[in-house]
């Protein structure tokens, strides 16, 4: 069995004043897609924006291809080729559209995406390049975030409640460029509010509660009601 | 005629000013740092200047090749090894930790320059001038207006057509997100004051070779700088090019009704527009 | 189980302060000219440090322009008396309303500015002042003005009578202030500025009028340090535009004394002050030096100890001297015996 690409192991992550997470262990395997699932404040985004560089760990709690990345800064994390999707897009209302997805690919990692190949991926951006970003729709505006984290190349996308706020019909447009995306040989994380929707676009799945891993397992052969005990803590 | 003179030459000191406030726009706008030190930073290069254009028997203006560098180098430690540490949502430990980079700056030029006030001298570009219609204008004074409508100019480009300046707004607008596009705050921030101290330069070279300076005068070329930015509007550099010539243009019209006005008139003019209009004349457009 | 503001330590630091009262009241009988003259700068300088921090430490309303109030203070003491012949006991309170009257306006104008701008901004207000100030024929224009020996001589009969007065004006001015800074931050409006400090936001959403408390500070601040520049010419006789709003003298060593001894709390500009004196007192021969060391001492401290000196204290011991903070008393005894459940 090959090594992980990402290994977490035994991460307290302190937000703020107070603690966050309680020696989480985790793992992504090359090209594979994994779903975080969890109720609110559970600890899914300080998982996420840890593993980003967006926290300062402990060097050795979070390991990229054998390096330890714990303590590195959030730029030095993405030359690595670890790209975050933020909660709620986040993305620069003083830049356009173009220019949002232009500074995604700032770090210069070589690969198959570019302005080019995220427009086809999403080609109402195309049209809307020259606009401000905050003058787009929520979707478009995810677009954008998603886009401009491909933009760097990198070996592992996180992508935080991509669906938070859209309208369904948005959410399987977005959901339905996936497999476009992790096609290319790309892991992915997913956390996601919408356990159904996690669970079948992944492989395998973790579920935080109150800051530890409660369950994990194959997204397959999980069943409904052990999802729902490590959910709620039943 | 005086008074049509007076504005003409108010102004293009008003060129001076949007020199000297230009880069305390930048900083602002890139990182909402004010930096107390400004002035005196700008009278530093002033006496770099003079150090420069005395021991290599450089033409002041020549001496700019080496004072400009110098200033953006400084800029880059200064902010990389001391500003950044003061950066968040406090705004008290910025604004004392420049407070006391004035004083020491000030000192420090006492205890090297002594208070013997100085001058850059420039030879013939001195006194050098144009006539045209019963007005004459200084060359001087309209190469340092020029040069300030040039530097707005670039900084502008800058801003809104280049990598940097496209790193300086994103940095300014998100800098979490900024920093996972691999775009690390503290060097971002580090450029942003060297390029406000490279502009400080031209302001501080400028300045020496107008008037004499000592070591004491930093603190008013602050004010009329922020002046500039705050008649002008906030975050809009063409703005601050406006209000400095609307503070030049004050103090010269001032100055023409009894020269012990000069200053005053100014100051009460920016008073004035504070009052009605406090987010000044050409506040930045929002969204 | 009560709360309480007071400790041991801060009821014990009241007995030795009153103690102290005593002695520093008696200092004429027992100081010579020259020590009293010292004390009574250092009295002054604390007053100025109290209020500064009362803005800047408790009201986030950072000041470099604090000389406009010296300087007006001055003034308006010398002008009262020289021009108006007001007596010297009436021009004092006369110079304080005024202080205060003339800050509401200024107040108002200079709070459109945020943070740091708003520091730069009431350093113009002293600018506008200084330059004012040295438009007044009657006063010297431009080189100042002595106050007459006539005048002075109202003060008291007598050379030491006089040093002793003027005396006993800045040791009353720096406990008067204290006392009303004490006042100040243990009244509603205190914990409204406490409340702010700490969350400007939360502090609204409680109904905190949050201009309005600034406002009140601000012309407090005002008028008690435009009295204290009054005392302070009172004391030097003589005037002029620069000595009298010098940003060095009246706001760079008050944010120096401030912030190395702790901003934000009661003890810190007291405890700032002394080590100010006692610094200038070993080190001003050194001249510029002297100033160069005091900034780099003030940015360090800014860096690694923004809390300042007793700030320091505080962190190790716990100690406060001005019972100001609230404390459960019996909050031990009371676990412990619901540890047993």
């Amino acid at each position: 069995m090959p090594e992980p690409i990402l290994k977490i192991e035994g991460l307290d992550a302190h937000y703020r004043d107070f603690q966050a997470l309680y020696g989480v262990s985790a793992q992504v395997d090359q090209g594979e897609v994994v779903a975080i699932i969890g109720a609110n404040g559970a600890g899914k985004t300080t998982l996420m924006r840890s593993v980003a560089g967006l926290l300062k760990n402990r060097p050795e709690a979070i390991r990229w291809k054998g390096q330890a990345i714990g303590r590195l800064r959030a730029d030095q994390v993405a030359a690595l080729g670890i790209a975050l999707v933020p909660e709620g897009r986040l993305l620069f209302p003083s830049l356009s559209v173009e220019e949002n997805l232009i500074i995604g690919g700032q770090i210069g990692r070589k690969g198959p995406w570019s302005l080019d190949t995220v427009y086809r991926l999403f080609p109402i951006l195309k049209e809307r390049r020259n606009q401000q970003s905050t003058s787009l729709s929520g979707g478009q505006q995810q677009m954008v975030a998603i886009g401009r984290a491909l933009m760097s190349n990198p070996e592992l996308i996180l992508m935080d409640e991509i669906s938070l706020g859209l309208a369904p019909v948005i959410i399987r447009q977005i959901y339905e460029a996936l497999p476009g995306i992790v096609g290319e040989g790309m892991a992915a994380v997913i956390v996601e509010q919408d356990i159904a929707k996690a669970l079948s676009v992944t492989s395998r799945v973790y579920c935080l509660q109150e800051g530890r891993v409660a369950l994990q397992g194959l997204s397959a052969t999980l069943s409904r009601e052990e999802i729902s005990r490590a959910y709620f803590g039943m | 005629m005086d008074w049509v003179n007076a504005i003409l030459q108010g102004t293009l000191l008003g060129g001076l000013y949007a020199l000297f406030a230009a880069g305390l726009s930048l900083i602002f706008g890139v990182m909402r740092l004010v930096n107390i030190a400004h002035g005196d930073l700008i009278v530093l290069a002033a006496y770099l200047g003079l150090t420069a254009s005395t021991a290599l028997g450089l033409h002041p203006l020549v001496a700019l090749v080496l004072v400009v560098p110098a200033m953006f180098a400084i800029g880059y430690v200064l902010q990389r090894g001391i500003l950044n540490r003061t950066m968040g949502d406090d705004i008290l430990p910025p604004l004392l930790v420049t407070f006391g980079l004035s004083i020491i700056i000030q000192n420090g030029l006492l205890t090297v320059y002594t208070a013997d006030p100085q001058k850059l001298q420039a030879g013939n570009l001195e006194t050098a001038s144009l006539s045209a219609g019963g007005l004459t204008v200084g060359v001087l004074p309209l190469i340092v207006f020029i040069t300030a409508v040039a530097i707005i100019g670039a900084l502008q480009w800058m801003f809104y057509h280049t990598a940097l300046g496209r790193a300086f707004r994103a940095t300014s607008d998100r800098q979490d997100i900024a920093q996972l596009m691999g775009l690390n705050r503290a060097h971002v921030f580090g450029l942003a004051m060297g390029l406000s101290l490279a502009v400080t330069a031209v302001a501080g070279i400028f300045l020496g070779i107008r008037t004499s300076f000592d070591p004491a005068v930093g603190g008013s070329r602050l004010i009329f700088g922020f002046e500039a930015v705050i008649i002008g509007g906030l975050g809009n550099l063409w703005g601050t090019l406006a209000g400095g010539i609307v503070l030049g243009v004050s103090q010269a019209l001032g100055g023409q009704i009894h020269p012990s006005l000069q200053i005053l008139s100014g100051h009460i003019v920016f008073l004035v527009i504070l009052a009605v209009r406090p987010r000044g004349l050409f506040p930045k457009m929002e969204g | 189980m009560q709360v309480t503001r007071t400790s041991p330590l801060s009821q014990g630091a009241m007995m030795i302060g009153l103690l102290l009262l005593i002695g520093l009241v008696a200092a004429p009988w027992w100081a010579g000219r020259a020590d009293l003259r010292l004390l009574g700068e250092i009295f002054l300088y604390a007053s100025l440090a109290t209020l500064w921090n009362l803005l800047a430490g408790y009201a986030g309303l950072v000041s470099v322009g604090q000389q406009a109030y010296v300087g007006l203070g001055g003034y308006a003491f010398f002008a009262l008396t020289m021009l108006f012949g007001v007596p010297i006991y009436l021009a004092l309170p006369i110079a304080a309303v005024a202080g205060a009257i003339i800050s509401a306006p200024v107040a108002a104008l200079i709070f459109r500015l945020r943070g740091a701008y708003f520091a730069i901004g009431t350093w113009v207000i002293a600018e506008v002042f200084r330059l004012v100030a040295a438009q007044i024929p009657a006063l010297g224009g431009g080189s100042g003005a002595s106050l007459p020996a006539d005048i002075v001589k109202t003060l008291a009969d007598g050379r030491d009578a006089r040093e002793a007065v003027a005396y006993w004006l800045a040791l009353g001015i720096a406990v008067a202030v204290l006392a009303a800074a004490f006042v100040v931050l243990r009244s509603r409006q205190g914990i409204a500025l406490m409340a702010i400090r700490d969350n400007e936001l939360a502090a609204r959403s409680l109904g905190i009028d949050i201009w309005r408390t600034k406002f009140v500070t601000y012309v407090m601040v005002g008028g008690l340090t435009t009295l204290v520049g009054a005392l302070i010419f009172l004391q030097k006789l003589r005037i002029s535009p620069e000595a009298a709003f010098s940003a060095n003298d009246w706001t760079a060593f008050v944010i120096f004394i401030v912030v190395i001894g702790g901003i934000g709390t009661l003890e810190g500009p007291i405890l700032g002050t002394l080590i100010f004196f006692a610094l200038r007192e070993t080190m001003a021969d050194l001249g510029t030096v002297y100033l160069i060391a005091l900034g780099a001492v003030a940015i360090a401290v800014m860096l690694f100890a923004p809390a300042g000196l007793w700030g320091l204290i505080r962190a190790k011991t716990g100690a406060e001297l001005f019972p100001l903070s609230f404390r459960v008393v019996g909050l031990a005894a009371r676990q412990a015996t619901s540890s047993k459940d």
